[in-house]
């Protein structure tokens, strides 16, 4: 069995956002990690590679240094990695950058593709079903349980009130969400595979030929377009009252009234 | 694509076990708006089995017309057949933005569809607007009027981008629940209903559902919540968090708390807020006996708004509160519950 898993590299949003004196975010001095969904998503395929012995490739698009991600993917157990990286590749959305993930997966095996359900930096989570929809696949989005059961995944598949347990045949793509498990850590001897014994496979927008259209790459190939964009400026204090308890009550039924809360 | 043959504005009229869900009049409410601004109407379309009865519900909170999809392929939700459905509604009427509900349906629908129409996705929008692109006009690049402009926060609320989709349509939008204001239904109106049923082919992406399992939560995830009500150090034991558990029952919120209350015992980790816990994104967040440590804001400042309760006029967390009372919160909390309790039982 094959199983690819995509990820992305992305700064780390959670517990070390760093902003600017003027309020403005500072990506230079945020970490650059595993999207979380993408790292659970890794982690139930590398839990099916210890029951069945399965092929694990991760893959994913990006900037050079996207490299790291791959390297720990394959420090954590993976087999084959490929970074998918071009400058002409830059700029996309999620059309243009499910088109081309999806070109570099026509040019793999796979049984089963895992992806996250969505990453941190644009909480989209619309690369997935995207990916699975350019090569109609079937789709199971936020998989909070993955087994396998003969040719068929069995998906633990949430809402807001309730799970479906859906029985779909591979192949077929999967969005995993963090709830799925805990990641292990890398091993010692894992990352001396992962640098000494196992390569990263690059690809340049040559590589994926006609598997992928220029119409349907990059920011050209992007049907939204960014009209305009601005780090949110933190909030401000409002207003400060000090007011006896009648009176702080009365201003405050005041305010939920103004605002439609109640 | 000729873009001038796709017109109006249609929402997707999600139901859940044959019943409307929120966003379904939420969106009819902010498609009135933007078909008010472009001189067309709102458009429901409905996809379900055995829903036909809930058109009229739609026509009461707004909806000009309903297109409705009725199949036994459709009796629960599977992203093939109501991808399917969606996808020939659009195809064969052409709207010229379609919105749904960032909703788990949603998310799930609203990208394979896009997908499938070759047409752009703005994901979790929260404020739809109708306008130039670009913005300002730029020598020599066709300004184009009328277009959907799509604002939706990224990077875990920290920028706020605006995006348009000039080229294809329809222009669509998942729409964050509970963002947009639904309209006051009006009584007995009447919506022009058209079926429509494209056919269903079951192949291997129809997947199979084995289970369907409701779940009433233990603890609630408090990064769902609407309302928060939330208790810090100055609230002063477990025992008068109740105080705050009465306020959150009479606003439909729920309580969650401070590290240090977490750290004293009072509450379970799975409530507390900030950098250590969960970050929320509420309507409202009430912060009652929390000084606002940076670690707690950083994971409630995107809330949209604070309400803070504290004795202390010089704590921090008055630098984000949107409207902060300096006093006791024994007597303030009480008394405002009593007060809505009256309030809302009017």
């Amino acid at each position: 069995m094959k199983i690819v898993v995509c990820i992305k590299q992305v700064p780390d949003t959670k517990g070390g956002v760093k902003f600017n004196p003027d309020g403005t975010l500072d990506r230079a001095a945020m970490l650059a990690i595993m999207n979380p969904d993408d790292k659970a998503g890794l982690e139930a395929a590398l839990r099916i590679k210890d029951e069945t012995g399965a092929e694990v490739t991760v893959v994913t698009m990006g900037l050079p240094k996207a490299e790291d991600a791959l390297r720990e993917a394959l420090a954590m157990g993976a087999d084959k990695a490929v970074l998918v990286t071009d400058r002409c590749l830059g700029g996309a959305d999620t059309w243009a950058t499910s088109s081309t993930v999806a070109a570099a997966l026509k040019m793999m095996e796979y049984d089963l593709i895992i992806t996250g359900r969505q990453a941190i930096d644009g909480d989209t989570a619309q690369v997935g079903p995207q990916i699975a929809e350019h090569l109609g696949l079937p789709v199971i989005s936020y998989a909070e349980g993955l087994t396998i059961e003969g040719d068929s995944v069995i998906v633990k598949r949430q809402y807001e009130d309730r799970y479906h347990e859906i029985k779909a045949k591979m192949p077929c793509l999967v969005t995993a969400l963090s709830e799925l498990n805990v990641p292990r850590y890398m091993t010692p001897g894992g990352i001396f595979d992962a640098y000494d014994e196992k390569e990263v496979t690059v690809w340049s927008r040559a590589d994926l030929g006609e598997n992928l259209r220029d119409e349907d790459m990059g920011l050209a190939g992007s049907p939204t377009k960014i009209a305009k964009a601005s780090d949110k400026v933190r909030k401000g204090a409002g207003e400060k009252v000090v007011l006896d308890p009648t009176e702080s009550v009365a201003y405050i039924m005041g305010k939920l009234k103004e605002k439609h809360v109640i | 694509m000729n873009l001038e043959e796709y017109k109006g504005v249609y929402i997707y009229a999600q139901q859940v076990d044959n019943e409307l869900s929120s966003i379904a009049f939420e969106l009819i409410g902010k498609g009135k708006e933007l078909a008010k601004d472009l001189g067309t109407d709102v458009t429901a379309v409905l996809l379900g089995y055995q829903v036909k009865g809930l058109a009229d519900q739609l026509a009461e909170y707004g909806a000009d017309r309903v297109i409705v999809v009725d199949d036994k392929e459709l009796e629960v939700y599977r992203t093939e057949p109501y991808a399917h459905a969606l996808s020939c509604v659009i195809n064969e009427y052409k709207p010229d933005i379609m919105l749904v509900g960032a909703t788990a349906i949603g998310r799930d629908l609203g990208p394979t569809v896009s997908a499938r129409v070759h047409t752009g996705l703005t994901a979790d929008c929260t404020v739809l607007e109708i306008g130039d692109f670009p913005l300002n006009p730029m020598p020599g690049k066709e300004q184009k009027h009328n277009q959907l402009l799509m604002t939706r926060p990224a990077f875990g609320g920290n920028t706020i981008a605006t995006i348009a989709c000039p080229d294809n349509r329809p222009q669509m939008a998942t729409v964050r629940p509970g963002v947009m204001q639904k309209l006051e239904p009006v009584k007995g109106a009447k919506a022009e209903i058209i079926d429509y049923n494209p056919g269903f082919v079951p192949n291997d992406r129809y997947v199979e559902i084995l289970n369907i399992i409701k779940q009433t939560k233990t603890t609630e995830n408090i990064m769902d919540a609407k309302i928060l009500v939330s208790g810090g150090r100055g609230v002063g034991s477990a025992e008068n968090f109740q105080m705050l558990q009465e306020l959150a029952d009479v606003l439909g919120g729920t309580v969650s708390c401070s590290r240090a209350v977490v750290e004293n015992g009072w509450k379970p980790v799975d409530l507390q807020v900030g950098q250590t816990g969960k970050t929320v994104r509420p309507l409202l967040y009430f912060a009652i006996g929390i000084s606002g440590a940076i670690q707690h804001v950083a994971g409630m400042e995107e809330s949209d708004i604070v309400i803070a309760i504290n004795k202390d006029e010089d704590a921090p967390i008055f630098d984000v509160a949107d409207y902060g009372i300096v006093g006791d919160l024994n007597k303030i909390v009480p008394a405002l519950t009593a007060q809505l309790k009256a309030e809302l039982n009017k």
